[in-house]
């Protein structure tokens, strides 16, 4: 019998010089396989002497063991290669950009928009809307602006040819709201109003956010505390200073413009606030007897107060974009900022 | 309006300085638009007098100038202006004076010492002349400080006044408001009667009374009308934005600042019998002062003579009447011209006077009287000459009914108490009579005050006075009630926000376009045309949104953008009651941002119809249609509800010519409405049975579109044939010219039991039999 020990030798020496694994497997089957070195030992056993045939075999049974073991360990390390070959065929440079569409982005005006109706809409306002091609009526008469009204210089309005106009500020929305509901009513109306106007500061067309609240009890304290809430929200800012004034429009009273602490300059004074350190932000008030009176609703029953804010000022204060004909040229380089 | 300080403060002077004056005025509603100084800061600048100016021995442009200060022995100076002459009184900058970028210092000019500088208007930042020195009236007082002199410490202060508040349009006016608002003492003119020392009066007759209820006139004689306006009244007028012209013109615009009455002076002898105020004849004209001739409409209210107009009332005066420099006798006109009467005339005319601006507002009817004898007074006092009697020609004059105030509702339109005791002072600083009835106040407002005639009209007077800074803002107390969320109605934010995924930027373009452009892309359309457009490419309303998006196209391919995806959700306008709210949307340039992993691709239809189905959420109804702005080869008809919802397709080839497009944009534009709507989801039992797939290859003419065919293989369907799709649209080798090959596959399943083979072969030779019969498509060898 040959010794087991140098045939484990072999063994051994063979394996660690295997290459790959088909290789292993063809020493293994010389070795272990039904007539490999190791498996025709064992079967020599049979023609032993049964006191040496324990010895032997157990002999055997240790270098066949070795063997396995050391076919493990290479059969490990030559999966392991294989993987490691693998992987690093399969490397890829990650640092390259992602592959597909891209995405698009919304308007900041829309934004805005967004912003401000969810804002109010989580106090219980509904979103109302109306037409843009407006009637005389609704646009000034309902709002208690009569014909020649001094009021009416301060709109500069376009009239289509067929004597309607296009509306100059959403508040005609209030009127065709409180014709068709009835009080308790807590709207927002957003949309695109039109003067006829413009320069540096002015489009002919922007976005104005309307804004009414009709109950039994509400009043002028009511009123700040719902546009300052909503001021210090838009801009995150608890401690932003806000202020009232008296003002007038016809459809309000008492009326008041709003303003705020420059949001640029923090009030210290600055180009953006005419170093005033207050920019004027909203126009806003109690509702006029005679808006209610055009839609039948009790005076003495119900108050109601009312605003209106300029979506693009807000947006401009708000991203701090410095002209206001921006937003209407629709340059790709600008709005993509906002995405 | 503009005014001093300094004559705000010589009729009211309150405890303030000027910005905390602006501020307090401010916040009781008279905006403060701008505080200008009256001249820019310097210091030590004297009134001087030249006594003597020689050449400079060294120099030919200078003069060496003996100069009075005003002090025991005159200083010597060196200038270089050329008008400078013994006699002459100028400013004179001392040393140590700091001008305006320059500080004055004894300095050796040529080998002569100059003690000091005599200045130009430019040089001490004052407007006027720039050339040589400015030179002093002859009266001037020599060593008086120049700024006290001219009274240059002055503020120019300007209000944004809102239209109702007439009353703050003067001084007087504006004082009253002022003492009312901090309680400081009001020190107003004390106007008198002047004495009558002629009986001469041009007769007046009112025609119009409602629009005219008060008109008085005075004649004045013998007038001096080239007499020197008072310094004093030119730097007011000066200050308050109005050029000094001549004495008597000067006078009655004076008042108009001081007391809030537009008048008007007639040159006497230009006047032809009596004066009758009436409204306008059909056809008439007048030369207007500003030199335009206006026609005149019925509801314009003239001031006539036996000629015909001579003013248009309360606007402007007419020029062949008006004060010259010879003119020695004048009609005063004072009147009230009711509100009504007057509105809305001077903007027709394209006019906008400060008494046109007064009288639409309202002017104080209670202080025409004291207007006239006002201006008389100042009349008389610098142009001298006779005054006769006021003729008077007065109506019913508008009355001021009391109002009840109750306190309770005053107390719930603010939302806190704001004092009894306080409202009645603040009401009756502002020259109401109130009166206390227990809960209520009966207030009768004063005759200049055009905007009280309701309860609100007080709440307002009473919130004003006790300030809107002084209401505390409290969160209001409202049932919490949830607002309704219909799921069947998408909101438009998630139609932009699913756009925004799709890889498309939101803009927003004006609603008015060209009208070139809208019949361009549709000969048929009639846009709406404004009556007063800004510009001709802003003329008229859009019907679609595809100009405004080509427009954006263009303006960025402008700015070397080579792939725009944009859309717009907005309204295009058809009448005023039909304004139907769209989504557009334009793709133009490669289908994906340029990257290395995927191969660049020009956008084409169905990359839009795709996005299309993605926003929808399902397959499109679209069928071929025909538009005048799209190919008519790749132009389709999005149906649903049994109607056309909008369109697909790429530009018309001729539209892109004419918009000077390097390469083809893809449009859409879809009714929004029709797209928001979603069905609710609606859970149906799961098979548990297998599903059967059968291919087939339809062999059909190539023209037939693929709708056609699946629209036929769909109708005779078993309810348990789930789908039938096209996987496959082959044409060319192989196949006949004018021949297609369509692969379309249909599953099978029933949610009860396995299909038979023998219901598959069945339920597919119906579809089979069903495509030849009406496409005449066979199946594919």
């Amino acid at each position: 019998m040959r010794n087991p020990n140098e045939i484990v030798a072999d063994a051994l020496a063979a394996i660690q010089a295997c290459p790959d694994l088909p290789t292993l497997e063809q020493v293994k089957a010389a070795y272990l396989g039904k007539s490999g070195q190791l498996t025709e030992l064992l079967k020599s056993l049979g023609a032993m002497p049964a006191e040496e045939r324990k010895t032997a075999g157990a002999r055997i049974n240790e270098a066949k063991q070795a063997v396995e073991a050391a076919l493990k360990t290479r059969r490990d390390a030559l999966q392991q290669a294989e993987l490691d070959r693998q992987l690093a065929a399969e490397t890829l440079d990650v640092t390259l950009p992602g592959r597909g569409a891209g995405r698009g982005g919304l308007h900041p005006v829309s934004k805005t928009l967004s912003r401000i109706q969810a804002l109010f809409r989580s106090i219980g306002f509904e979103v109302a809307t109306g037409p843009e091609i407006e009637t005389d009526f609704y646009n000034f008469t309902a709002l208690n602006i009569p014909e020649d009204h001094p009021a009416r210089a301060m709109h500069d309005t376009f009239y289509l040819q067929s004597g309607e106009l296009l509306r100059t500020h959403t508040s005609p929305v209030q009127v065709r709201h409180m014709e068709t509901h009835q009080p308790p009513l807590r709207i927002i109306a957003p949309g695109r109003v039109y003067r006829c106007d413009s320069d540096v500061t002015h489009t002919p067309m922007f976005h104005q956010i309307e804004g009414l609240w009709v109950d039994e009890s509400v009043s002028f304290a009511d009123l700040k505390g719902v546009l300052a809430d909503f001021m210090r929200n838009f801009f995150e800012r608890d401690d932003l200073p806000v202020r009232f004034r008296p003002s007038f429009f016809p459809f309000t009273e008492p009326s008041a413009e709003m303003d705020i602490g420059c949001v640029m300059c923090g009030g210290e004074g600055c180009r953006v606030c005419s170093h005033t350190g207050w920019l004027e932000v909203l126009g806003c008030g109690m509702v006029h007897p005679n808006v209610f009176k055009h839609v039948n609703i009790d005076t003495e029953r119900y108050v109601g107060f009312a605003f209106g804010l300029g979506v693009e000022r807000l947006a401009m204060l708000r991203y701090g974009v410095d002209d206001l004909r921006l937003f209407f040229e629709n340059d790709l380089r600008f709005l993509k900022q906002f995405n | 309006m503009q005014f001093p300080e300094s004559w705000l403060r010589s009729l009211v002077n309150p405890a303030l300085d000027t910005a905390q004056l602006a501020h307090t005025v401010t916040m009781a509603g008279l905006e403060v638009e701008a505080l200008t100084p009256a001249a820019p800061p310097f210091n030590n600048v004297v009134v001087a007098e030249i006594l003597s100016a020689e050449k400079h021995p060294d120099a030919d442009r200078l003069r060496v100038c003996q100069v009075d200060v005003g002090e025991a022995s005159p200083v010597t100076i060196v200038c270089g202006a050329p008008n400078a002459a013994a006699g002459l009184k100028v400013p004179c900058a001392r040393p140590g004076a700091r001008l305006p970028g320059i500080e004055i210092k004894v300095a050796k000019v040529r080998g002569v010492e100059s003690f000091g500088m005599l200045c130009s208007t430019k040089e001490l930042g004052l407007e006027g002349a720039a050339d040589g020195l400015m030179v002093l009236d002859a009266d001037a007082p020599v060593g008086e400080d120049f700024r006290s002199w001219l009274n240059l410490d002055d503020t120019l202060i300007t209000l944004k006044l809102t239209p109702n508040r007439a009353d703050c349009l003067s001084m007087q006016g504006l004082a009253r408001e002022i003492g009312a608002i901090t309680g400081a003492e009001v020190r107003l003119p004390q106007i008198g009667g002047v004495a009558e020392r002629i009986q001469d009066a041009v007769p007046v007759q009112v025609a119009a009374a409602d629009a005219c209820p008060l008109y008085l006139g005075r004649v004045v004689r013998g007038i001096n009308a080239q007499a020197t306006t008072p310094r004093w009244m030119a730097e007011r007028l000066e200050r308050s934005g109005i050029r000094p012209l001549l004495a008597p013109v000067d006078i009655t615009n004076y008042v108009l600042l001081e007391l809030g009455q537009p008048m008007h002076a007639f040159a006497l002898s230009r006047l032809n019998g009596g004066i009758e105020v009436r409204l306008a004849r059909p056809g008439e004209t007048l030369e207007l002062l500003n030199g335009q001739t206006a026609e005149l409409a019925p509801d314009m209210l003239v001031i006539a003579d036996a000629n015909g107009p001579v003013a248009l009332a309360g606007i402007m005066g007419g020029l062949p009447t008006s004060v010259e420099r010879v003119t020695v006798d004048v009609m005063l006109e004072a009147a009230f011209f009711a509100p009504a009467a007057i509105a809305g005339r001077a903007r027709r005319l394209g006019l906008s006077t400060d008494s046109s601006h007064r009288f639409e507002r309202g002017v104080d009817f209670g202080a025409t009287r004291q207007a006239m004898e006002r201006a008389t007074q100042l009349l008389l006092d610098i142009c001298g000459g006779q005054a006769g009697p006021i003729t008077e020609a007065a109506a019913a004059l508008p009355r001021r009914e009391p109002i009840t105030l109750r306190l309770a509702r005053l107390t719930r339109v603010a939302g806190v108490e704001l004092g009894a005791d306080e409202v009645v002072r603040g009401l009756a600083a502002l020259g109401a009579q109130v009166e206390r009835q227990d809960d209520r106040l009966i207030v009768t407002p004063p005759s200049f005050r055009f905007d009280l005639a309701i309860e609100e009209d007080l709440i307002e007077e009473a919130v004003r006075l006790f300030g809107y800074d002084n209401i505390p803002a409290q969160p209001p107390a409202a049932p919490s009630r949830m607002l309704p969320q219909d799921e069947t109605l998408l909101a438009d934010d998630s139609l932009r926000h699913m756009l925004v995924d799709l890889d498309y930027q939101e803009v927003i373009t004006y609603s008015f376009v060209d009208p070139a452009w809208e019949t361009a892309l549709d000969p048929t359309a009639r846009p709406l045309p404004l009556a007063n457009p800004l510009a001709s490419q802003l003329s008229a309303m859009r019907t679609t949104l595809w100009a405004g998006l080509l427009e954006t196209l263009r303006h960025n391919l402008n700015r070397q953008q080579a792939r725009v995806r944009i859309f717009e959700l907005g309204r295009v306008y058809r009448s005023q009651t039909e304004q139907p709210m769209k989504l557009g949307g334009l793709a133009y340039g490669d289908v994906l941002p340029e990257q290395w992993g995927a191969a660049a691709r020009r956008v084409d239809f169905f990359d839009l119809k795709g996005d299309l189905e993605r926003l929808f959420g399902h397959a499109l109804d679209t069928r071929r249609g025909a538009h005048p702005a799209l190919h008519p080869g790749q132009c389709a008809e999005v149906w649903a509800d049994g109607r056309v919802i909008g369109w697909i397709g790429a530009l018309h080839p001729r539209l892109v010519q004419t918009f000077d497009l390097p390469a083809v944009p893809v449009l859409f534009e879809l009714d929004s409405q029709v797209l928001a709507q979603r069905s609710l989801p609606r859970h149906a039992t799961l098979s548990r049975f297998p599903l059967v797939r059968r291919d087939l290859a339809f062999v059909l003419d190539a023209h037939t579109p693929v709708g056609e065919l699946l629209a036929v293989l769909r109708e005779p369907a078993a309810d348990w044939v789930r789908s039938i799709d096209v996987f496959d649209d082959y044409r060319g080798k192989g196949m006949a010219e004018n021949q297609k090959s369509l692969a379309i596959r249909v599953v099978m399943q029933d949610t009860e039991r396995t299909l038979t083979d023998q219901e598959v072969e069945d339920a597919v030779q119906k579809l089979v039999d069903a495509a030849l019969r009406q496409c005449n498509a066979s199946l594919r060898a």
